[in-house]
């Protein structure tokens, strides 16, 4: 017991004196720069692993441009980041998904002054790639219905007709399909069973969830251990974020007449093509993805992940930071960070003006 | 084949060595692993021929071992009688066994060292990921979370786990010492990430929602600590012989003296192995830490406040949430991975040498 | 005269300080434990009783989804116990009674240093290069063996199954086993192997007479640790298998059982609401299998009388 009760204050003393002493090479000293910035403080967020790697881009950003801010981003999920929101242990969160009428409704939000609204930014925009691992082929065009079939175990083998008929050139071998989904509950999984449910209705008869709907395929945990399982295994194939997709097969994907490869510019023109999502406060720029959608150039599988902040703080003391944090985060050079090191696809200026009046608006 | 066969035939003639009689020769199991080995190859060789397939090194080498094992039986029972060919049937299944362990453990060493080398360079050692994106940046910081996150867990988790193992020893009689006995062995059962919410929460009463710090991460992982302490101290000073105790208390020596200058010292090897092994098996922990200590890119020194990063979940946020280029987060992750081993490696030679330096020299 | 008084013992500051210590480091436990246990009820109760409207994780309810989880939890663990204990215990008895004594005490720092390996690595490992090369062996089994129900099915093209699940489980924890084993044969009394010896017993015999009774009590810690790693283990398992909520025997196929800490890991990110109380109060049921599953082997042990020098 005496070394327990003299050890705690053993472990302070030596951290302070280890604190004292030592730095690592790219941190602190921060010579005042001539931006002089005013910002100063920690800000701590929680939420969506998808954005994860862009969140660390745009910290980095941020706290360059101002030394003397901290922004922590723990990737913990988005219905943790929503949670930890919720009991007011963040002062901002991101998610897969916007938080739903009767949420909002119910209230309870702990870092939001009583009758606060909230706001719901649009800001990580990425497209899911559909990726295979079939040896000699490396993109097929496939329709909704196609894809469905084969993630729904209709369509088994690789030369099926269904196939072959959009894809007249492709050498395709008599191989079983292993399809690959996602194990853990995720809004890439969100996303992608709502498109197949929306676009190919008669096939996919589940309802969009985050948790794949039925047994059957292969399961594997995150985008990494999707990406994992579909590169290691053959004939398999799986969606992920398409930052991810590397030297995997993709599928084009039918939309009207023609095919559509992912692309960040096709991605963002379907958000374009979206309706917001109606009764939501002013502020609240919930989006409301329209999969069927036959423009030309839209991809319409895509992931659309959400900053969100109160439209009021309870305590103002952090506002600013938020504000400036948030518009970085819109700004073209924010959006252009994110695209090179997360491979998302850039908000169009139509949608910057109403995310930046969004922002403005915070108090 | 032959070879053998026909010895043990000369030395079953009348005349023979009482000693030396009915032996397989001393180069006799070598020979008949060969010859296993030879012959699984052929199988092979002739179904790769025949099925146009690669010829499968592994398949052949691990049949043939299998292969080894009923043969050097059958041919020591033959010649040596069955004593001696259990006996043999026993070494060649525990070098197997050793061997078959082997495979998993070497191939895990060789994938971390081969992909950890590549950023295992100074950059690592003195940077933290603050305002790095793709490549570049190390793990400083998540090195000294590391350590200061587990030295409180030892902190706590060594001297409850040291006092519960003697108590149970050498004093616990009745209910109170069966209690513990029984729940320590359920505390091995509670699921790391269960340890983790648990400090998270319980940080979360006294501090506010939300609080995510070292000393909770130190808590979570004290709770998955403490019976592996408790459990193989008890086991190693359950060995000590009574004998000890009893010359000790003989002299007149106190229970407590007996118990620090005898009881501990003759068990000092024991229960180091023991405390390295709960130490290891924490160091590793990453769902616990992940919730209870958070998620940050700078360094931290203060265990009491703000976030801290630990080399487990450096190394799973680093796969998992892959930026561009991969290759830069992977190479991390592998790294962190390496550095991880190397900590505890140090940690496991040091504890080594105080264990040394107290134990009592003994014959063996 | 007639009547002695029995000795009393002097009583002795440092005796009583330490034995109050010891007492109260064992209490320290029962109180801890005793706050996890609240902690886990409290946050279970609410989920008991949800059904699949007020918790969207739930397809019924809360029984129908923690059976499969159970299942999965303990046929891995299982598995990867009836793997790991054999070969634990003749890696021990390899290092501590066959291998040249040089040699030995290098291969039992190798061992040890094992046991520090990341599950995260492990789980990286087991997805990158152990499945992959499972893949061959599943279709052999499959097309061989494939008439006993375990091997049926189809195999799986990654090889990420619930047999290579346990493998793993099984690597992650025989360091620990083998550690404790190791040490346990190591303190067998030289006395008695030697007499085994001068009696004319074979190494083997020696061994089955002398060490393997005397470490028995060493034997059964160590499956106990190591059953309770494998029980609890979460990022390895998630990371390697392909779950699906089913009960299914079937060892080899893409469909396996999902074991609980591994679905807490998996879920846990993206619970809300009543949500995360379900997975805390799987964990609670977890914690029950496993107090369980001690409870057995404490009823196991106790049939024979424990060998323990202090007794």
């Amino acid at each position: 017991m005496n070394l327990k009760r003299f050890g705690v204050p053993a472990v302070v003393a030596v951290t302070a004196a280890i604190a004292l002493s030592s730095c690592a090479s790219n941190e602190g000293g921060g010579a005042p720069s001539e931006s002089a910035s005013t910002l100063a403080g920690n800000l701590v967020g929680a939420g969506a692993s998808s954005q994860d790697a862009a969140q660390q881009s745009w910290i980095a950003g941020f706290q360059t441009a101002n030394p003397d801010v901290t922004i922590d981003y723990d990737p913990s999920g988005s219905g943790a980041g929503r949670e930890t929101f919720l009991e007011g242990a963040s002062d901002f969160a991101g998610s897969d998904r916007a938080f739903k009428d009767d949420e909002i409704a119910a209230g309870g939000f702990k870092k939001c002054a009583p009758d606060s609204s909230l706001v719901e930014l649009p800001l990580y925009i990425s497209p899911i790639a559909v990726i295979f691992n079939v040896e000699g082929v490396d993109s097929l065009d496939l329709d909704a219905a196609t894809v469905a079939g084969i993630f729904a175990g209709t369509i088994s083998n690789w030369n099926d007709p269904a196939i072959a008929a959009t894809n007249p050139d492709a050498t395709l071998p008599d191989l079983a399909i292993t399809p690959v989904h996602r194990s853990d509950d995720s809004g890439t999984t969100e996303n992608f069973t709502e498109y197949l449910g929306a676009a190919a209705a008669d096939v996919w008869t589940w309802e969009a969830d985050g948790v794949w709907p039925f047994e059957g395929g292969e399961a594997a945990q995150g985008t990494s251990g999707l990406v994992d399982a579909v590169t290691n295994g053959n004939g398999t194939i799986g969606y992920a974020d398409a930052s991810r997709a590397g030297d995997l097969g993709t599928v084009a994907i039918q939309v009207g007449d023609e095919f559509v490869p992912y692309s960040p510019e096709a991605a963002a023109a379907i958000v374009d093509a979206s309706p917001f999502a109606e009764g939501r406060a002013e502020g609240d720029l919930a989006i409301e993805i329209d999969r069927t959608s036959e423009e030309a150039g839209v991809y319409p599988i895509v992931l659309v992940s959400y900053l969100i902040a109160c439209g009021q703080y309870e305590d103002p003391a952090n506002v600013e930071l938020v504000k400036g944090y948030l518009s970085y985060i819109a700004s073209p050079e924010g959006q252009e960070v994110a695209a090179t090191d997360a491979g998302s696809a850039p908000i169009s200026d139509t949608l910057r003006e109403k995310i930046t009046a969004a922002i403005d608006s915070i108090k | 084949m032959t070879v053998q066969t026909e010895r043990p035939v000369e030395a079953a003639a009348p005349i023979s060595n009482s000693l030396t009689a009915g032996r397989l020769p001393k180069s006799a199991p070598w020979t008949i692993l060969v010859v296993a080995i030879a012959v699984a190859a052929a199988v092979f060789g002739v179904v790769s021929i025949g099925t146009g397939a690669g010829f499968n090194w592994g398949g052949a080498l691990f049949v043939g071992a299998l292969l080894y094992i009923p043969s050097i039986w059958l041919f020591s029972t033959l010649v040596e009688g069955r004593r001696r060919a259990m006996d043999r049937l026993v070494t060649a299944l525990v070098t197997g066994a050793f061997l078959l362990a082997m495979i998993p453990l070497v191939s895990l060493a060789i994938t971390v060292i081969t992909l950890g080398a590549a950023r295992f360079d100074a950059d690592f050692f003195s940077m933290s990921m603050r305002n790095v994106t793709g490549e570049g940046g190390g793990a400083l910081h998540a090195i000294i979370g590391t350590l200061f996150i587990t030295g409180a867990a030892a902190i706590i988790s060594i001297p409850v786990g040291l006092m519960t193992s003697i108590y149970l020893v050498e004093y616990g009689r009745g209910r109170l010492a069966r209690g513990i006995t029984f729940f320590v062995d359920v505390m091995t059962g509670i699921p790391s990430i269960v340890a983790g919410l648990f400090a998270y929460s319980l940080f979360a009463i006294f501090l506010g929602p939300g609080t995510r710090t070292g000393i909770a991460g130190a808590v979570a992982l004290s709770l998955l600590m403490i019976p592996v302490v408790v459990r193989s101290s008890e086991e190693m000073l359950r060995l000590v012989p009574n004998e000890l105790r009893e010359a000790a208390f003989a002299l007149g020596v106190p229970k407590w003296l007996t118990i620090v200058k005898v009881v501990l010292p003759t068990s000092i090897a024991g229960i180091t192995t023991g405390i390295m092994l709960s130490i290891a098996r924490v160091i590793g922990e990453t769902a616990p830490l992940l919730i209870a200590a958070g998620f940050t890119a700078s360094v931290n020194y203060n265990l009491f406040s703000d976030r801290m990063q630990s080399l487990p979940v450096y190394v799973y946020t680093q796969y998992a949430n892959q930026g561009n280029p991969p290759e830069a987060f992977l190479d991390r992750a592998w790294a962190a991975a390496l550095t991880l081993i190397l900590i505890v490696m140090a940690l496991n030679l040091i504890a080594r040498l105080v264990a040394r330096f107290f134990a009592p020299k003994f014959g063996r | 005269m007639s009547v002695t008084a029995p000795i009393k013992a002097k009583l002795r500051v440092g005796d009583l300080i330490f034995s109050r210590s010891a007492v109260f480091a064992g209490s320290m436990i029962l109180v801890t434990l005793a706050a996890v246990a609240i902690f886990l009820v409290v946050q279970s109760l609410p989920a008991m009783a949800a059904s699949n409207e007020e918790a969207s994780i739930l397809t019924t309810n809360f029984w129908a989804y923690v059976g499969p989880l159970l299942f999965g939890t303990v046929w891995a663990a299982a598995l990867a116990l009836v793997v790991a204990l054999p070969v634990s215990i003749g890696i021990a008895l390899f290092i501590s009674h066959y291998a040249p004594r040089r040699l030995a005490s290098v291969l039992g720092y190798i061992v040890d240093l094992l046991a520090a390996v990341p599950s995260v690595v492990f789980g990286l490992w087991g997805i990158g290069v152990f499945a992959p090369a499972l893949v061959t062996a599943y279709a052999w089994l499959n097309e061989n063996l494939g008439w006993i129900p375990l091997f049926s099915g189809t195999p799986s093209a990654t090889g990420r199954t619930i047999l290579t699940a346990a493998l793993v489980l099984a690597v992650m924890v025989l360091p620990i086993m083998t550690a404790i084993c190791r040490e346990v044969f190591l303190q067998t009394p030289v006395l008695h192997e030697e007499a085994a010896l001068a009696l004319g017993a074979t190494r083997w015999e020696m061994i089955r007479t002398a060490v393997l009774p005397f470490g028995r009590p060493g034997i059964i810690s160590a499956s106990v640790l190591g059953l309770g790693r494998a029980l609890g283990e979460t990022m390895a398992v998630a990371m390697v298998l392909s779950a699906s909520p089913v009960i299914t025997f079937q060892l080899i196929t893409s469909i396996n059982p999902n074991t609980t800490a591994a679905n807490i890991a998996l879920s846990f990110p993206e619970a809300y609401g009543l949500n995360v109380n379900v997975l805390i109060a799987t964990g609670l049921i977890l914690f029950i299998v496993t107090f369980a599953v001690n409870a057995f082997a404490r009823w196991i042990v106790s049939r024979r009388k424990e060998f323990s020098g202090a007794n």
